[in-house]
């Protein structure tokens, strides 16, 4: 008889591997349109005329980021695009320390427009500069974030397709140096690949903070940016994903991020994403399992919402094991003293678990290595065997229930979460 | 628009994963059920095969008696039933009859271990034990990791385990033969029986065969790093 755990660990373990299929199968399917993808930024960059490029504007919103702004900047304005298209708004929301002084050099640049105002959330700070925007298209781009020179070229050509509505880049790791870090590079070329599936799909749930270009229009159709549970980029894409506004996924463009580099700034962030997702997706519960809404409604939104309850729930079962273990161990101790010479030397095939479970996590981990590949390929260009690649196998699977079970616990509590 | 193909292809793929994962874990608990069967098979051969010996004994001599004498596999058979017994996936069935037979071999060989002590008039060397799988015995866990201790320590001492509470008439003749209470981990040294858990010193001491066979192992080591 099959206990309710093992049941669940079942069907768990039978979502994951499904997912797992899901992206392979939309990897097949899309190879031909990625190829296409990179030609069409290829003639776009061979062919283009200036008088063409639709004008852009970029939003920074700051708050006390006087260490990185100036930086940020700088990879804008080496950005490979007509300067006569391209203009730039930064809004200080109440900086404390000397953000202001640092970006009012740009006071006098015929690209920068710029803004000071009291503190009231990031959202603000960007409606601020949406409401002076008079370009074609419009983003936005982190304090804490760096474009390379040809990321709006690879983002641009995208809305030929008059559908488009708003692109979103790649983003990777800005200059990893601890292994938490090391970590979330291999996360975030995970998240590239899922990204580029989604598009395909039509289902991203997610316009992010760092350089994600949308047509104008869009905001003065459905509305500015909202509070939105600390996640305004999620409610922004759900919105538009509501209203069936297109929006996809550039590969190529990549865009790096300063990312946490200790454990609680990690679990901090985390937990915001988790608990804006969950809470976005409450608002947008209409559109879970709903056929309108396609890939969308049907697929993407439950599973992602699923997935936090199973992982949850995955490592859990793990988690305990090993206590168990751990506490047989003990027992030995207690019983024998501490001895190197408990375990026989020889090797019997007979000892090894070879129970459903542990096969169908043996073959769940080779499916997450090969996926790993093809998004360090996709994201890097080759593959690179790395450190950051084991830490994120062994390490990084037991730290992400620490932020999803503390969101879930703040959802449920209806505790408000911190920026910072 | 969704195209319900796809989802019904990955989920045929992950069908046929799952499906593969578990005929591939039963035919390789079989193979491991088999295999255990065989040690089996090979215990009850031993065990036939020194009882002739021994009924050959009268006419001849106890020192015609080698080192290979009794069978060398009843203790990696009951590891391997125990680690059987204590994992998901095997026929609870399949498991409970192979545990049958390995109490049988086990008192079998325990007859025969004691005739052979009488017979030839030497230091019994075998501990009879009883866990309990019924309620939870931590002290049974613990006992089983000293008795295994002493088992690599002593290579020729013998540990008869049996579970206490095993529906099997000849576990439960033991029992009563040696009036066993139902206050476990219990053992059976030299007909005396010992409550609760007991360390690998306090076993040393009160099992004279096992000081014996301590000096026995000091003297060949040292007469090993002398050579």
């Amino acid at each position: 008889m099959v206990d309710v755990q093992t049941l669940i660990l079942y069907c768990s373990l039978f979502i994951s591997l499904f997912f797992e299929v899901f992206l392979l199968i939309t990897y097949l399917e899309v190879r031909g349109e990625i190829k296409r993808e990179d030609e069409m930024i290829k003639d776009f960059t061979n062919r283009r005329s200036d008088d063409l490029c639709p004008t852009v504007t970029v939003i920074v919103p700051v708050l006390n980021e006087e260490k990185t702004v100036l930086d940020t900047v700088d990879s804008l304005l080496n950005l490979d695009y007509p300067m006569d298209r391209l203009s730039y708004i930064i809004v200080d929301d109440g900086s404390t320390d000397s953000t202001w002084n640092v970006i009012s050099k740009y006071q006098d640049h015929p690209q920068f427009k710029i803004f000071k105002k009291e503190n009231g959330g990031k959202h603000t700070a960007v409606n601020l500069g949406l409401e002076n925007v008079t370009s074609e298209l419009v983003g936005c781009l982190d304090a804490d974030s760096f474009v390379t020179p040809e990321a709006l070229k690879k983002i641009v050509p995208y809305f030929n397709d008059a559908s488009v509505m708003a692109v979103t880049p790649s983003i990777k790791v800005h200059e990893p140096k601890n292994f938490l870090q090391y970590i979330q590079k291999t996360e975030y070329s995970w998240s590239i690949f899922l990204r580029r599936m989604l598009s395909s799909m039509g289902a991203l749930y997610v316009t992010p903070g760092p350089f994600s270009i949308f047509r104008t229009k869009v905001f003065r159709e459905l509305g500015n940016y909202k509070y939105a549970h600390m996640t305004e980029d999620m409610e922004m894409a759900m919105r538009m994903q509501k209203n069936r506004y297109k929006i996809v996924n550039s590969h190529g463009a990549h865009v790096y991020t300063v990312t946490p580099h200790n454990l609680k700034g990690l679990v901090k962030q985390r937990t915001r994403w988790t608990y804006g997702f969950l809470n976005n997706a409450l608002d947008y519960k209409a559109l879970f399992f709903n056929k309108n809404y396609g890939h969308f409604g049907m697929f993407i939104m439950p599973i992602a919402t699923i997935s936090i309850f199973s992982s949850i729930f995955m490592v859990g079962s793990v988690l305990s094991g090993w206590i168990s273990r751990a506490m047989q161990v003990l027992n030995r101790i207690q019983a024998v003293g501490f001895t190197w010479k408990w375990s026989t030397p020889s090797f019997d095939w007979y000892f090894l678990n070879t129970g459903v479970l542990s096969l169908i996590i043996v073959i769940a981990v080779a499916l997450t290595l090969f996926i790993l590949y093809l998004s360090i390929k996709l994201a890097d260009g080759k593959f690179k065997l790395h450190r950051g690649i084991l830490y994120y196998l062994f390490i990084y699977t037991l730290l992400v229930p620490l932020w999803l079970s503390k969101a879930l616990f703040d959802t449920v509590f209806k505790r408000k979460v911190s920026w910072r | 628009m969704v195209d319900s193909r796809k989802y019904v292809f990955a989920f045929f793929i992950t069908a046929l994963i799952f499906g593969t994962a578990i005929y591939a874990s039963n035919k390789l608990t079989d193979k491991k059920i088999q295999d255990v069967r065989d040690i089996e098979a090979r215990v009850a051969a031993d065990i036939l095969s020194s009882e002739t010996q021994f009924a050959l004994l009268a006419e001849t001599s106890c020192r015609d008696i080698g080192p290979g004498f009794l069978s060398k596999e009843l203790g990696p058979l009951g590891e391997k039933l125990s680690y059987a017994d204590n994992s998901k996936g095997f026929n609870l069935e399949d498991v409970d009859s192979l545990k049958r037979s390995y109490f049988l071999l086990e008192i079998k060989d325990y007859l025969l271990m004691k005739r052979l002590t009488e017979k030839c008039n030497i230091k019994p060397t075998f501990i009879l034990y009883f866990y309990s799988t019924k309620d939870k015995c931590e002290d049974c866990e613990k006992m089983g990791y000293v008795l295994t201790a002493l088992r690599n320590k002593y290579p020729d001492l013998r540990v008869y385990s049996f579970d206490y509470d095993y529906d099997l008439g000849a576990i439960q003749t033991l029992t009563s033969i040696y009036k066993i209470k139902p206050q476990l981990p219990a053992l059976i040294v030299n007909g005396e029986p010992y409550y609760g858990f007991k360390t690998v010193d306090e076993l040393e001491t009160k099992v004279p065969a096992l000081k014996l066979l301590k000096t026995a192992t000091s003297t060949n080591a040292t007469t090993t790093l002398k050579r």
